[in-house]
């Protein structure tokens, strides 16, 4: 069987080593071949591990003794802020060097009792903060669509490894569209998991009420097959949902919301054709379309700065080169820590600990933080109001495609308007999908996100799969 | 906002920042606060704290793991170890 890892599917490459047509070593080597012709180039990997030929044998004995689960012998793709014992991980920051990981991330466990061979970890925003991978410490990871333009981010890396065919899917972590965008961005699709889905021990905190670990794949199906393989409660993390608590309100009106106020300005016009014609698409398909009204989304990227920032710095405190990763003697303590911070974050990472502590700084408190919070819940039962009356509710991915390297480096407040689409569903701590929805016309792909209410992953897989069908047809 | 309060909360964020870097992140800061202060104008106020649903969420005490059995993994991290500890600077004259 000749292996094309850009067209095989999860399923097929597990019915296939099923029948022994195909080896783990094969679908293995057929990945590290294409990193070798083409990362070179894109930069989707901070590292390959030297061990995956011993990974690969042994998802080949569990096959052989008849153990094989449905990610036995996959091979996939970490981002680099996501735990694996005795591996490096650095979340791209050069705060990190020399980190190994005493131990699992929950999600790492769950695929190594799959027996998944993992290939590599991925490149991303230094600390999962940006939304164009060009925020990394070692250099920006290229879109393999056009390697003059980024891959988004923060995921880039992931979402560049499964766009390339060098996997058949990778894990990123989502707190304000940072699985989405990337995915929508790269022409594949990736799902941010409703908050408290999938257990977040071992992920590198970023803004710890909005951070979800998700899956990308080529495909609804292979998202699908990752999500159901990581999901689930683990008692090592006190905000994973317990089994009782995840009870989906499945309203079933085959009615898809599109919030059109929402939808204005910074709208590239492609985008908004894509998205209509989607639209019909969808009309095709069954679904009744309805305008509906979210009348605070709006504020959704004033609050996410807010809250995200605030979070950040509370969380990143821990890098005090002390514990772990690059130390810088200052004399005293005072210095250590501010020569070691200073140097070892980047400039975005060191952009948004100070926003954070000055919108929780005393006199500030009440006018930012607070309001945020406030705010915050009025998006929430927006959104809670409109799942009485739709199933889901749709918005393009990304306002843009794929931007030049270096367009928006300058200009913080450019990218940040990025992820406008993105961020409300961390808001609201609902599940959302990106699925691709056809090309512009330099062949830059686009992206239809799809959202439901929380624990709906079920709805997104449903539609989703529907409307790639029909985007195939 | 002034260059004097990027400083300030450099310090406080316990981060170093070049000199030349300071006006940067003043019209960084200028721009998404300029951006972000939008949502003054939003009446709306936290809620009296409730409480929902009541779940304890930590673990049972008990199943310990054996004493000492993470303490090298955790210990190679740091830059600076000592007869199994983390060594710091001296805080205390």
């Amino acid at each position: 069987m000749k292996i094309d890892l850009n067209t095989l599917s999860i399923k097929e490459a597990h019915e296939a080593l099923l029948k022994k047509e195909v080896t783990v070593r094969e679908l293995a080597e057929a990945a590290l071949l294409c990193v070798k012709e083409r990362d070179g180039n894109i930069h989707a990997y901070l590292e390959i591990y030297d061990d995956v030929m011993a990974q690969a044998d042994a998802a080949q004995k569990m096959i052989n003794e008849g153990g094989a689960k449905e990610l036995t012998g996959i091979p996939l793709a970490i981002k680099d802020n996501i735990l694996i014992k005795g591996r490096k991980a650095t979340a791209a920051s050069k705060i990190l060097e020399g980190y190994t990981a005493p131990y699992d991330a929950t999600v790492v466990k769950k695929l190594k009792a799959e027996g998944v061979v993992f290939i590599g970890r991925t490149n991303m925003d230094e600390f999962a903060m940006g939304g164009s991978t060009e925020n990394s410490a070692f250099g920006p990871t290229r879109n393999p669509h056009d390697v003059t333009r980024v891959p988004g981010g923060s995921s880039g890396g992931s979402a560049a490894a499964v766009a390339m065919g060098s996997v058949l899917g990778a894990l990123g972590s989502d707190t304000g569209g940072s699985i989405r965008q990337p995915a929508s961005l790269c022409g594949v699709v990736g799902l941010k998991t409703t908050y408290g889905r999938v257990s977040r021990y071992g992920l590198m905190a970023l803004g710890s009420s909005l951070d979800q670990i998700g899956p990308f794949g080529k495909t609804v199906e292979d998202a699908e097959i990752i999500f159901k393989a990581i999901s689930g409660f683990d008692r090592m993390d006190s905000t994973s949902a317990p089994d009782d608590m995840i009870v989906p309100r499945k309203i079933n009106t085959k009615i898809i919301g599109v919030p059109r106020d929402f939808l204005g300005e910074g709208l590239d016009e492609e985008v908004r054709e894509n998205f209509e014609d989607s639209i019909k698409k969808l009309k095709d398909l069954g679904y009744g379309i309805k305008d509906i009204s979210l009348p605070n989304i709006k504020y959704s990227l004033s609050v996410y700065y807010i809250i995200m920032p605030a979070e950040a710095s509370t969380n990143l405190s821990r890098f005090d080169g002390i514990r772990y990763g690059l130390s810088k003697d200052g004399g005293n303590t005072l210095v250590s820590y501010m020569e070691t911070r200073g140097e070892g974050f980047g400039k975005e990472v060191r952009r948004r600990i100070m926003l954070g502590a000055y919108v929780l700084s005393s006199g500030y408190y009440d006018a930012y933080y607070n309001k945020a919070n406030a705010v915050r819940l009025l998006i929430t039962k927006d959104f809670g109001d409109a799942f009485k009356e739709v199933d889901a509710i749709i918005t393009p991915t990304s306002p843009v495609p794929a931007f030049k390297i270096g367009e928006k480096t300058e200009d913080p407040l450019a990218m940040y308007l990025a992820d406008i689409f993105t961020v409300p569903v961390n808001i609201a701590g609902i599940p959302a999908i990106s699925v691709p929805s056809g090309k512009t016309k330099n062949g830059l792909p686009l992206g239809l996100q799809i959202m439901s209410s929380h624990f709906g992953e079920d709805t997104l897989f449903e539609i989703g799969k529907k409307f790639e069908g029909k985007n195939k047809s | 906002m002034d260059k004097e309060q990027i400083e300030k909360l450099a310090k406080l964020s316990r981060l170093s920042l070049k000199e030349e870097e300071k006006e940067g992140f003043l019209k960084d800061f200028k721009a998404i606060l300029g951006y972000v202060s939008e949502i003054n104008s939003v009446v709306a106020e936290l809620p009296e704290k409730e409480t929902g649903k009541l779940r304890n969420v930590m673990r049972e005490d008990g199943e310990p793991h054996e004493s000492g059995i993470n303490t090298d993994d955790i210990l190679s991290n740091a830059p600076s170890v000592q007869d199994g500890f983390v060594k710091v600077k001296q805080v205390f004259e």
